[in-house]
C-alpha cells in the first residue's frame, strides 16, 4: 500500500525531476513529510511567487520541465503571477498545489481557493485530482503536456485526503496517450516548397526569430539557414541568444526598443521569414505599417498564432527546429543578397546603439562591462523595465538559454527568483540578475533563500531611485509629471549584509569593473548597488501604436 | 459578420464546459446559443455553439478551442446541409372559459404539444428552428406568457455524413 503523497514523489522522480521549489503549509503536510527523507531536492523559497519563477528560470535555462509546490489557498494564489508569466512565454512548468480535503471542497474551508478555476486562463491545462489512483497518470500527462507542442504551465491540485489515502501498487504508465492532443512537429512539405520558392525570389529577405527557436533548440539550424542564404536576422526579446550577437548577419532586437537598423530592415524587406514568433504589439508597433512591402512566411508550432495578428502568405505549422532542418535538407544553392546586406551595413555603421559618454555612471556602460567580463559564459537574468531593455540592447548574447527574462507578461520581481532556478539548471555558469531598484524590491525576500543555501546569484541593481520605465513614459508622454514613480534611496548593501550577503555600492564608472569582478570572484551571492544617472532613457523608442521606423532618438531611413 | 454553428466534441470530464465558455468570454467572442449533452460515443460530449463573427474571428475561435486539451474536434458546419433544432417550454395563462381553445389551436398549427394542463395555465412544448419558436412566442404573448424556457440550438448534418467524418 502507498499513500498519494508517496506516489506523487515517485512519479516526479520517474519524470527525471531532481529539484523542486516550494513553500510548505497545512494541506501539503503529507507531501512535505514524504520529501523529508526523499532524495528529491527541495529549495525552500521565501514566497510562493518566487517558487513559481524559480521553476520557470530552471526550465528556461535547462530546457526541462520546472516544478514548484505550494499549499492551498494563499499559497496557491501566490503562484498565480508566476504561472501567468510562464504561460505568456510558453515555459514548461508543473505547479503542484495542496487543496482542502475532497469532503470539504466548495465549503469555503480554511485556506480553500478554487485554484483550478483561477488558473484556467493561465495554464495550458490543469487538474483537480479527486482519486489517489489518478495521481500517477495525472503527473505523467502533466509533464507530457507541459513539455511538448507549444510548451506551457500545467497545474495539479491535490486535496489533502488524496495525498494521505493509501492504494495498492500500480503499474507504471509508460506511454501517455491523449486522443485530443497531438501537436504537429513536422512542417507540411508542400508549404515548405512554397516557402523556398519565395525565398529564392526575394531580394531583401529578413528573418524575424523568436522564443520558439530557443524552445525548440533550433538555434544551430537557424544560424545555418541564415548563413547559407545570406539572410540577415533580427530577434525578439525572447529570441536573443539564438544567433550570436557579433554574427555579421545579426541585427539585434527589433520593435519598441529595437535597433534602428533592425526596424529599418523590417520596413524595407520584401520577404519576412517569421520563426517561432507571435507578432506581439511590442514588436510590430502599428500593424499595417509592419513589414509593409514584405510577403510573410510564418513558421510556428501553434496554429492559433498564424494569422492571429498579421495576415501571412505562407503558413507552416511545425516545430522551428524540425522545419528548419527540412528546409536545410531541401536547399540546393547558397544565397547572396549583396546590395541588401550593403544597405544594412550602412545603417549599422551610421546608426548604432549609443548613449552619452560624459564620465557619468550610465547603466548602458555597466551592461557593456558585464558583457566584456563574462564573454557570454554566464546566464543573464533580468527584471522588467529599463534594466531589461538595456540588458537586451547592450549585452552580447552568444548562446541560447543564457538570457532569461519575462517577455510577454513583463513581471517585475521575476528576475531574482528566476536566477535562483537558473543556477540549479546550470551550476557550471555564473548567474547575474540585472535589476532595477523597483523590481528587486518586489522579491527582495529571496535574499533569505540565496543566503540560506549559499546560492551564488549576483544581483546588479541599476539604482536610479525611480520606477525608471514608467518615469520615462511620464517624461515623454505625460509632460514630466512623475506621478508616484520616485523611490527613496535604499541602502541595498546593508539589506544584503543583514542577510549575511556581501555587497558593494558603486558610484563611479571607474569602479564598475572591479565591482563586477568582485561579484564574479565571490563564492556566494553578491549584491552590486550601482547609483546610475537617474533620468537616463531607453532609446531608440517606438511610441506605442506608431510605425516601427518612427523612433524617438532615431533617424529617418537613409 | 454572420452566425456560425460550431460543433465541438469534448471529453466528458468535469470542468470542460467552463474551459470552453471561459475561452469565449476571455477572448471577447460572444456566444449566441449554447447546448451541451452526451454524444453517440461514450465518454464524449457534444457542444453546439452559435457564435457571431467574421471569418478571421471564427478561425481564431476554432483554433483556440482546438488548443484546449479536452477538446477532441471542432467543426464549423455553417456551410453544410444540416438539421437545427431548439426546444421551448412555454407556460401560458389559460383560465377556464377564456382563450384555452384558441391557444390549443395555435399549438396545433405550430405542431406544439400540450404537456401540462392546469386550472389556470397550460404548458406548450415546441421544437423547431429559432424563427419558428420566436413566432410562436410572439403569438402567445397576447394571452400572457407566465414562464418561458428555451434550450440552446443543436445541429446535426443531413445524410450519411457525420461531424466525425468532416475534415
Amino acid at each position: 500500500m502507498k499513500t498519494g503523497a508517496k506516489i506523487l514523489i515517485e512519479s516526479l522522480q520517474r519524470e527525471g525531476v531532481e529539484i523542486i521549489f516550494g513553500y510548505p503549509g497545512g494541506s501539503v503536510l503529507p507531501i512535505y513529510d514524504e520529501l523529508y527523507d526523499s532524495s528529491l531536492r527541495h529549495i525552500l523559497m521565501r514566497h510562493e511567487q518566487a517558487a513559481a519563477h524559480a521553476a520557470d528560470g530552471y526550465a528556461r535555462a535547462s530546457g526541462r520541465v520546472g516544478v514548484c509546490l505550494a499549499t492551498s489557498g494563499p499559497g496557491a494564489c501566490n503562484l498565480v503571477t508566476g504561472i501567468a508569466t510562464a504561460y505568456m512565454d510558453s515555459i514548461p512548468i508543473v505547479a503542484i498545489t495542496g487543496q482542502v480535503p475532497t469532503t470539504m471542497l466548495g465549503n469555503d474551508a480554511f485556506q480553500e481557493s478554487d485554484i483550478t478555476g483561477i488558473t484556467l486562463p493561465i495554464t495550458k491545462h490543469n487538474y483537480l485530482v479527486k482519486n489517489t489512483a489518478d495521481i500517477a497518470r495525472v503527473v505523467r500527462e502533466s509533464f507530457y503536456i507541459a513539455g511538448t507542442g507549444r510548451q506551457g504551465p500545467v497545474l495539479i491540485d491535490l486535496p489533502k485526503d488524496v495525498n494521505t489515502n493509501q492504494i495498492e501498487e500500480q503499474p507504471f504508465l509508460e506511454k501517455v496517450s491523449l486522443r485530443s492532443y497531438n501537436p504537429t512537429y513536422k512542417g507540411h512539405k508542400r508549404q515548405i516548397e512554397k516557402a523556398l520558392e519565395l525565398i529564392g525570389q526575394a531580394e531583401r529577405p529578413l528573418i524575424y526569430a523568436g522564443g520558439g527557436v530557443i524552445s525548440s533548440n533550433g538555434s544551430a539550424e537557424l544560424v545555418e539557414f541564415a548563413t547559407r542564404l545570406a539572410i540577415p536576422v533580427t530577434t525578439t526579446l525572447m529570441g536573443l541568444g539564438c544567433i550570436t550577437c557579433d554574427h555579421p548577419l545579426n541585427l539585434g532586437m527589433l520593435g519598441m526598443h529595437g535597433t534602428e537598423y533592425a526596424n529599418f530592415a523590417v520596413t524595407e524587406c520584401d520577404l519576412m521569414i517569421a520563426i517561432g514568433v507571435r507578432f506581439d504589439d511590442r514588436v510590430t508597433g502599428k500593424l499595417n505599417t509592419f513589414a509593409p512591402h514584405a510577403k510573410i512566411i510564418h513558421i510556428d508550432i501553434d496554429p492559433a498564432e498564424i494569422g492571429k495578428n498579421k495576415r501571412v502568405d505562407i503558413p507552416i505549422v511545425g516545430d522551428a527546429k524540425s522545419v528548419l532542418k527540412d528546409i536545410l535538407s531541401m536547399l540546393s544553392r547558397h544565397g547572396a543578397h549583396d546590395t541588401w546586406l550593403k544597405k544594412i551595413k550602412h545603417w549599422k555603421q551610421h546608426h548604432p546603439l549609443r548613449y552619452k559618454n560624459d564620465g557619468k555612471l550610465h547603466p548602458q556602460f555597466i551592461i557593456q562591462k558585464l558583457s566584456e567580463l563574462l564573454k557570454g559564459n554566464a546566464i543573464i537574468v533580468s527584471e522588467v523595465g529599463q534594466n531589461q531593455m538595456w540588458t537586451a540592447q547592450y549585452y552580447c548574447f552568444t548562446t541560447p538559454r543564457t538570457w532569461i527574462t519575462s517577455g510577454g507578461l513583463g513581471t517585475m520581481g521575476y528576475g531574482f527568483p528566476a536566477a535562483i532556478g537558473a543556477h540549479f539548471a546550470r551550476p557550471d555558469l555564473p548567474v547575474f540578475d540585472v535589476a532595477g531598484d523597483g523590481s528587486i524590491q518586489m522579491n527582495i525576500q529571496e535574499m533569505g533563500t540565496v543566503a540560506h543555501n549559499n546560492i551564488p546569484v549576483k544581483i546588479a541593481i541599476l539604482n536610479n531611485m525611480y520606477l525608471g520605465m514608467v518615469r520615462q513614459w511620464q517624461e515623454l508622454f505625460y509632460d514630466r509629471r512623475y506621478s508616484y514613480t520616485e523611490l527613496p534611496s535604499v541602502d541595498f548593501v546593508k539589506i544584503a549584509n543583514a542577510y549575511g550577503i556581501e555587497g558593494v555600492k558603486v558610484e563611479s564608472p571607474d569602479d564598475v569593473m572591479s565591482a563586477l569582478r568582485a561579484a564574479l570572484d565571490c563564492d556566494g551571492p553578491f549584491v552590486m548597488d550601482f547609483r546610475v544617472e537617474r533620468e537616463e532613457n531607453v532609446f531608440p523608442m517606438v511610441p506605442a501604436g506608431a510605425a516601427i521606423n518612427e523612433m524617438i532618438g532615431g533617424h529617418p531611413i537613409s | 459578420m454572420k452566425p456560425h454553428t460550431l460543433s465541438v466534441i469534448v471529453e466528458n470530464k468535469a470542468g470542460v464546459l467552463s474551459r470552453v465558455t471561459g475561452l469565449f468570454s476571455r477572448r471577447g467572442f460572444n456566444i449566441e446559443s449554447l447546448a451541451v449533452g452526451t454524444s453517440e460515443e461514450p465518454g464524449m460530449s457534444r457542444i453546439t455553439i452559435v457564435v457571431i463573427g467574421d471569418d478571421a474571428q471564427i478561425e481564431q475561435v476554432m483554433k483556440q478551442l482546438n488548443k484546449l486539451i479536452d477538446v477532441i474536434k471542432v467543426s464549423d458546419i455553417t456551410e453544410n446541409e444540416r438539421v437545427e433544432r431548439e426546444l421551448a417550454l412555454i407556460k401560458v395563462n389559460a383560465e377556464p372559459g377564456t382563450s384555452r381553445a384558441e391557444i390549443m389551436q395555435i399549438a396545433s398549427i405550430f405542431r406544439a404539444q400540450i404537456v401540462d394542463l392546469g386550472s389556470k395555465s397550460v404548458i406548450l412544448q415546441v421544437t423547431g428552428d429559432t424563427e419558428k419558436i420566436d413566432a410562436l412566442e410572439k403569438l402567445l404573448r397576447q394571452y400572457g406568457v407566465k414562464e418561458l424556457v428555451r434550450t440552446g440550438r443543436i445541429a446535426i448534418l443531413r445524410g450519411a455524413k457525420t461531424v466525425a467524418s468532416l475534415k
